[in-house]
């Protein structure tokens, strides 16, 4: 065990493990959202994010940017972090709604059993992820630096980059603006609602299948986030990358207490602090062992997860 | 009662030999149609239904090392039946995405074919662990233009060859690169817990010594690599050596060069493909180190550069004139008659004949030659790999 590399290093791996743990949180939401409202786990979730990092990047080339261009001047960089954010949240957005529509919609209108979501749940990403793999002959695509990753910065011999603070900072608002709509709104409220007491919410002229699309769409939406900020830190995008992230995300969203939407952020920065703790402290081939081991540890303490779980109820 | 039962157990086996018939059947089909088609153009001989196999990946994340090694397999046999156009060789293709997973079933697909006389790969050397002894046991003789992990001539596979020095070779090449030619003073080691990846770092650590100054192991398919980066930072190594594939290598460079960490980063044949400038960009990618125990296209003897970038429109890449040399083994038997897997295999044992990249003779384990392997090192220049030099052995 490697104490002195880690406490000598502390400040640098918490940026890091906080800036992937902000992805895992927003990819985390979609899991959420979907299980507090429907009790479903959204396996195609990681390939909805998947999409994302795909639709970001074809929005910049169709927009002129490519892979090895030079970085674009400050008011061009705004532009195009736009573009490739709407391109993601599109792409994200309605890869969610598709597998709505098609994989569990004609499902719910038959009343069928849950263990028939999930397999249409794995069967949805498989399906999506190969397709991807085939189309694009499994390559991986780089993305065109959008700024150069510079020390904004050093506290101590804390390194504090632009990317990892944006990262953190635009993860976190995008969830308070979803906590708030949730909480705030009335389509928020309509899918409180629903997540509560489906029966009764009906009863009360709401729309279930409309709050349904809603709430798949923000996932989506949030996935598209996740994605492009993920395109931002690591650079590179493949068919296969969502397997990997959609676990984490999905035990980031455990880790929290899934359904809750403060969980899955907390749940989220602590397991990618946790990674990066763990592999500094037994080798980077032990992260996995050290997340999944502190995962079981604390649902056997808190069997609902960090926050317990509960879209309606917490704040209803 | 007892009537009854046997009666259930005729009608069992009835089905049972029912089902059997089904696949004798179709294969029969199968072997008449392609009986048809190989006796339509010429008088049947009877050996010129010879098939040789590529096995490797054609799909899957590092695709485009196999796509170099399908491509110089297919000239060869191109070429072969240009000149025999009375008794053509078939090119069979196993597409293992280089999935040891996948790999056994492949190989059992070709043994069973008798047909198949010789397999060029299996191209990575995780998938030649999995692949190798279901073709040892079919006696199916294959020579690999690729996997370099050492242990594979140390099985006791009578079938394996391969056609460029191992990663016992590789190893002190690349350490002796990292001593003389960037004159790191502290490296820091990564491997991918690959066979082949976590093979060639154990060896280039062992031949560095006291100059490794950390190491630490990345996951296949992984794309976050903040702890290692970490890791190489607080080390202040001068030089990485990274033993892997180019999938991983190309984002962890990116990452690598966005937290500022400048020591030069040296890797393997792995990652000696544009797949890895592409991933890491051009920017961090540049000044990149690959050695390999391939030569460089341009460096093939005779009309092969040539030959092959009319073929395919492009320069060679990584492997490409081993494979070439591979399968013209293969083909030079199928010419001298050596149409049964058994006289393929002594002939290939006895063979001793100059190729496009060296004078080709196996030694009893299925390597090649000690004198004729030869390292080189290549660089990222300008997002292309270009030639570097010939590492000589010091030592």
């Amino acid at each position: 065990m490697n104490f002195h590399f880690l406490f000598s290093n502390i400040g640098d791996l918490t940026v890091t493990g906080l800036s992937q743990g902000a992805i895992y949180a927003l990819i985390a939401l979609g899991y959420t959202l979907v299980y507090g409202l429907l009790k479903l786990i959204n396996f195609a979730h990681s390939e909805v994010f998947m999409m994302g990092t795909f639709g970001a990047l074809i929005a910049w080339n169709l927009t002129g940017l490519h892979e090895n261009d030079p970085t674009p001047s400050l008011p061009m960089m705004v532009v195009y972090l736009l573009v490739g954010l709407v391109g993601a949240m599109v792409w994200s957005g309605v890869t969610a709604l598709t597998v709505e529509f098609v994989a569990y919609r004609p499902l719910r209108r038959r009343n069928a059993p849950r263990l028939v979501f999930l397999i249409t749940a794995i069967g949805a990403s498989v399906a999506i992820s190969e397709a991807v793999g085939v189309i694009t002959s499994r390559n991986q695509y780089g993305m065109p630096d959008l700024f150069k990753t510079t020390n904004l910065a050093t506290i101590g011999n804390v390194h504090i980059t632009n990317v990892d603070l944006g990262v953190v900072v635009a993860a976190v608002v995008m969830m308070v603006v979803l906590d708030q709509f949730i909480n705030r709104t009335r389509l928020g409220r309509g899918i409180r609602a629903v997540a509560q007491d489906p029966d009764t919410a009906a009863l009360m002229g709401i729309n279930k299948n409309r709050v349904i699309v809603l709430t798949f769409a923000l996932g989506g939406v949030m996935a598209g986030a996740a994605a492009l900020l993920y395109n931002l830190k690591i650079g590179v995008t493949r068919a296969d990358i969502g397997f990997l992230l959609g676990i984490k995300a999905f035990t980031a969203a455990v880790l929290g207490g899934i359904g809750n939407l403060r969980g899955a952020l907390l749940g989220g920065l602590a397991l990618g602090l946790v990674e990066n703790y763990g592999s500094a402290l037994f080798g980077t081939s032990w992260r996995d062992v050290v997340a999944f081991v502190v995962l079981v540890v604390i649902l056997m303490f808190r069997p609902t997860g960090l926050l317990g779980e509960s879209l309606g109820k917490a704040r209803a | 009662m007892r009537a009854l039962r046997e009666a259930e157990q005729n009608v069992n086996v009835r089905v049972r030999r029912a089902w059997l018939v089904v696949p004798v059947a179709l294969s029969a089909v199968v072997a008449m149609s392609a009986c048809a088609e190989q006796n339509g153009g010429s008088s049947a001989s009877g050996k010129c239904d010879s098939k040789i196999a590529f096995f490797g990946a054609r799909t899957g994340p590092n695709a485009n090392l196999g796509i170099n090694i399908y491509n110089g397999v297919k000239l060869a046999v191109d070429q072969y039946n240009a000149k025999h156009k009375d008794c053509k060789v078939t090119l069979e293709s196993k597409d293992s995405q280089g999935d040891e997973k996948q790999a056994p079933g492949l190989a059992q697909q070709l043994v069973q074919d008798q047909k198949v006389v010789g397999v060029v790969g299996p191209a990575f050397s995780g998938e030649s662990e999995a692949a190798d002894g279901i073709f040892d046991q079919g006696g199916l003789p294959l020579i690999s233009a690729s996997a370099t992990n050492p242990s594979l001539s140390q099985k006791g596979w009578k079938v394996f060859h391969r056609m460029l020095g191992n990663d016992n070779a590789q190893g002190p090449a690349a350490a002796t690169y990292l001593k003389d030619t960037v004159k790191a003073k502290k490296v820091f080691v990564i491997d991918d817990t690959t066979a082949y990846g976590k093979g060639l770092s154990d060896v280039v650590k062992q031949s560095l010594g006291s100059v490794v100054a950390g190491s630490d192991t990345v996951q296949p398919k992984q794309t976050d690599f903040q702890a290692t980066v970490a890791k190489v930072k607080s080390s202040k190594a001068d030089a990485i050596f990274y033993g892997g594939y180019y999938a991983e290598a190309g984002p962890f460079v990116k990452q690598l060069r966005a937290a500022n960490v400048k020591a030069t980063f040296v890797s393997d044949d792995g990652v000696k493909d544009e797949g890895f400038v592409k991933g890491a960009g051009n920017a961090a990618a540049e000044g990149s180190v690959v050695t390999c125990p391939c030569i460089p296209g341009d460096e093939a003897k005779g009309t092969f550069f040539a030959d092959y970038k009319k073929a395919f429109g492009k320069e060679p890449g990584t492997y490409g004139p081993e494979a070439f040399d591979s399968a013209n083994v293969f083909l030079d038997g199928i010419a001298a008659g050596k149409t049964a897997r058994k006289d393929m295999l002594s002939f290939i044992d006895s063979y001793d004949k100059d190729g496009v990249t060296k004078h080709i003779k196996f030694d009893k384990t299925g390597e090649i030659a000690k004198s004729e392997i030869v390292i080189w090192s290549y660089k990222v220049s300008g997002g292309e790999i270009v030639k570097d030099q010939e590492i000589k052995a010091t030592s």
